[in-house]
């Protein structure tokens, strides 16, 4: 039993169960008391399903049971027998293994004897369970309960809920088995999507179970691979670039895409604030042709407004996106606008899936996240989630804004732990080191002076060393020369000096030969000793 | 075997057609619906001929038709309890459904009766 509201889908469940059951070579009666044979054709063939051509193949049938409450008069008892001789006839006119009744209730707004009609729809399910016919019958929910005429009780073996929730004016379908026999079922509300059928997103994954890479991945920005344990990312990882308006956060993820794609790998790029015209544009300013990888068909490019539809419809669409293209990275920017179609939890929940999901398909994952400027981290609180967390920071400084880049986390690898600046330049983007101050870091144009002044400073301590290099050999050329002198001086001294000794000495000999001579008159001459006797 | 058939009891050609001819006047045109001939079917065919013997003696016809044997009819005056009568004739097309056990019910459903006040007045 499929019961829900209004619009919510029942007709196609039923209208896919025999559509899904001819392609497996089951054939299938569809009872209709609402719409006529056309009319549901025409229906299904806006899902892509050819009722007719199913009908000439023998594959189904349609009987289609008018009931018109002003043509019908009450008048004594009696049965649906009719009904079951129609039923039995569509049935063995194609061999029926699967039987679609849409909707039972009806006959309960159409005759009047409830008794009757309870009786006789308990007999048809019987009917049909002792022909082995697996039935999906719909049913209109009621306002406290499943359905409006109670019908579930008389479904024992399996009852599908479906509903529609609105939030913030995005309608969410979503689905949920109430009971199922004999299986061990999800007891959740699955949201799904109708586009070409029904496509269900289970809403939580059970286990984490994924198989993780050891396979790197380049990020397209070479030192920032270096930051990376000199490597880059891992393969089928989760990657966030958060950060500030206009702190580049679109630029590092088209990077991934283009080393994505430079490798010869598909990448999907679901834009969610920027036409995919824009964005070529946008990157093609910054050096990066990525015209080449859509024209290769190495790149798709989805713009949508996160407004749309609901998450759940995103999540779907995502999920059918990546199924069609299989691309090796998958790059939402930025996941922060999803937040109009939904409330943090919301959206926290469906990143969650579609991680998890993504993962299990090895499908590297980067999202960009607009965050307040002080703010370190989301609004939406993934953090958990992500295994490698880029953050990109607006640095205003001496007048002006650069940008720093750094790792927040980078699980399972040895990561920098240095702040980088982010230069985007027409040919690309590189990480710079910044210059640590005691103020703090120094990018930018401040920066550059900085530099400049140690190098002056450098140079004036080099002419410093110089200059006093010059003075120390002046003075010891100084010195040397006053040594020179001075050694001169002595020598004239000491030449002086020795000339007087020696002058001196020779007196000394010159008197000493006079006493000599007159003492050796005296001895020789008394007569004479008296007349020379005033000289001695 | 149309010897034994419930449908035949009070009429002669029994089981496919019961008709009276008379062309000057209006001509009533029944059909009804049965599986088999279970106590209900044969019941109301009793009483559908009680009743057109009563109101429309001589220009009505009905026409019997077994889905069990004929199936592929039911699907064209969208059949789906058992028993029916249908006034194919004259229109709008009335859909009468059970045994035809309530008389009164019958008559007003088909617009036996006549809804001018002065013919109301006569019955």
């Amino acid at each position: 039993m499929v019961c829900g509201g209004p619009g919510c889908g029942k007709t196609i469940f039923a209208i896919e169960f025999l559509v899904r059951g001819a392609e497996l070579g089951e054939p299938g009666v569809f009872i209709s008391f609402e719409e006529s044979a056309h009319d549901l054709a025409r229906n299904a063939a806006s899902l892509g399903f050819d009722l007719e051509r199913l009908v000439e193949q023998r594959l189904l049938a349609v009987d289609y049971v008018h009931l018109d409450p002003a043509e019908i008069e009450e008048a004594g008892g009696y049965s649906l027998d009719g009904l079951f001789v129609r039923l039995t006839h569509a049935l063995d006119s194609v061999g029926a293994k699967r039987v679609a009744i849409d909707t039972l209730e009806v006959l309960f707004g159409t005759l009047q004897d409830d008794f009757v009609v309870r009786a006789e729809t308990q007999r048809l399910f019987r009917f049909l369970k002792d022909r082995g016919i697996t039935a999906v019958v719909t049913a209109e929910a009621g306002i406290d309960s499943l359905t409006r005429q109670g019908l579930e009780e008389y479904v024992s073996d399996c009852v599908v809920s479906l509903g529609q929730k609105v939030y913030d004016q995005s309608a969410t379908r979503y689905l949920r088995i109430v009971k199922y026999r004999g299986s061990s079922h999800g007891t959740n509300e699955y949201p799904f999507l109708i586009d070409s059928g029904f496509s269900v997103v289970p809403a939580t994954s059970f286990q984490l179970d994924y198989q993780v890479s050891e396979e790197r991945v380049s990020s397209g920005i070479s030192s920032l691979d270096g930051m990376l344990g000199g490597k880059g990312f891992y393969r089928a990882s989760t990657i966030m670039v958060s950060g500030a308006a206009g702190s580049g956060k679109s630029i590092v993820a088209a990077h991934l895409a283009n080393a994505t794609c430079e490798q010869g790998d598909r990448c999907l790029l679901l834009a969610f604030e920027e036409s995919s015209s824009q964005i070529v544009r946008n990157m093609r300013s910054v050096g990066l042709n990525l015209t080449k990888w859509l024209d290769q068909g190495l790149l798709q490019l989805r713009a949508t407004r996160p407004s749309l539809y609901g998450l759940e419809m995103h999540l779907v669409t995502i999920h059918k996106a990546v199924s069609d293209f299989r691309p090796r990275t998958v790059i939402l920017d930025p996941i922060s606008s999803l937040l109009s179609g939904g409330s943090a939890y919301q959206v926290k929940n469906m990143l969650m899936r579609l991680f998890d999901w993504l993962k299990t398909q090895h499908v590297t994952a980067l999202v960009t996240c607009l965050t307040p400027v002080s703010q370190e981290g989301t609004d939406i609180g993934i953090s958990s989630l992500i295994d490698t967390w880029i953050e990109v920071r607006d640095l205003e400084v001496a007048g002006e804004r650069n940008r720093a880049l750094y790792l927040l986390k980078s699980r399972g690898m040895s990561h920098s732990n240095q702040v980088r600046e982010l230069i985007i330049s027409d040919n690309g983007v590189s990480l710079a080191d910044v210059f640590f101050t005691g103020d703090g870091v120094l990018v930018g144009s401040a920066k550059s002076t900085e530099l400049l002044r140690r190098s002056r400073e450098e140079h004036e301590r080099a002419a410093d060393a110089a200059r006093s290099e010059r003075l120390l050999e002046l003075r010891r050329e100084t010195l040397e020369a006053q040594i020179t002198a001075m050694r001169a001086e002595y020598a004239t001294h000491a030449e002086e000096v020795q000339r007087r000794i020696r002058s001196t000495r020779e007196a000394a000999d010159a008197a000493r030969l006079d006493q000599a001579s007159v003492a050796q008159l005296r001895t020789d001459s008394g007569s004479r000793a008296n007349s020379n006797g005033g000289r001695a | 075997m149309n010897g034994d058939s419930p449908f035949r009891t009070k009429t002669p050609r029994p089981f496919s057609r019961v008709s009276t001819e008379d062309d000057n006047v209006e001509r009533w045109n029944l059909r009804l619906y049965v599986a088999g001939e279970t106590p209900k079917c044969v019941q109301a065919f009793q009483h559908l001929k009680q009743i057109c013997e009563q109101h429309l003696q001589g220009r009505y016809s009905i026409e019997v038709i077994d889905l069990l044997k004929n199936p592929t009819l039911a699907q064209g005056d969208q059949i789906i309890a058992i028993p029916t009568l249908v006034r194919k004739l004259p229109p709008p097309v009335k859909k009468i459904i059970g045994d035809l056990t309530n008389t009164e019910r019958v008559v007003v459903g088909l617009n036996l009766v006549p809804i001018k006040p002065e013919n109301r007045r006569a019955t």
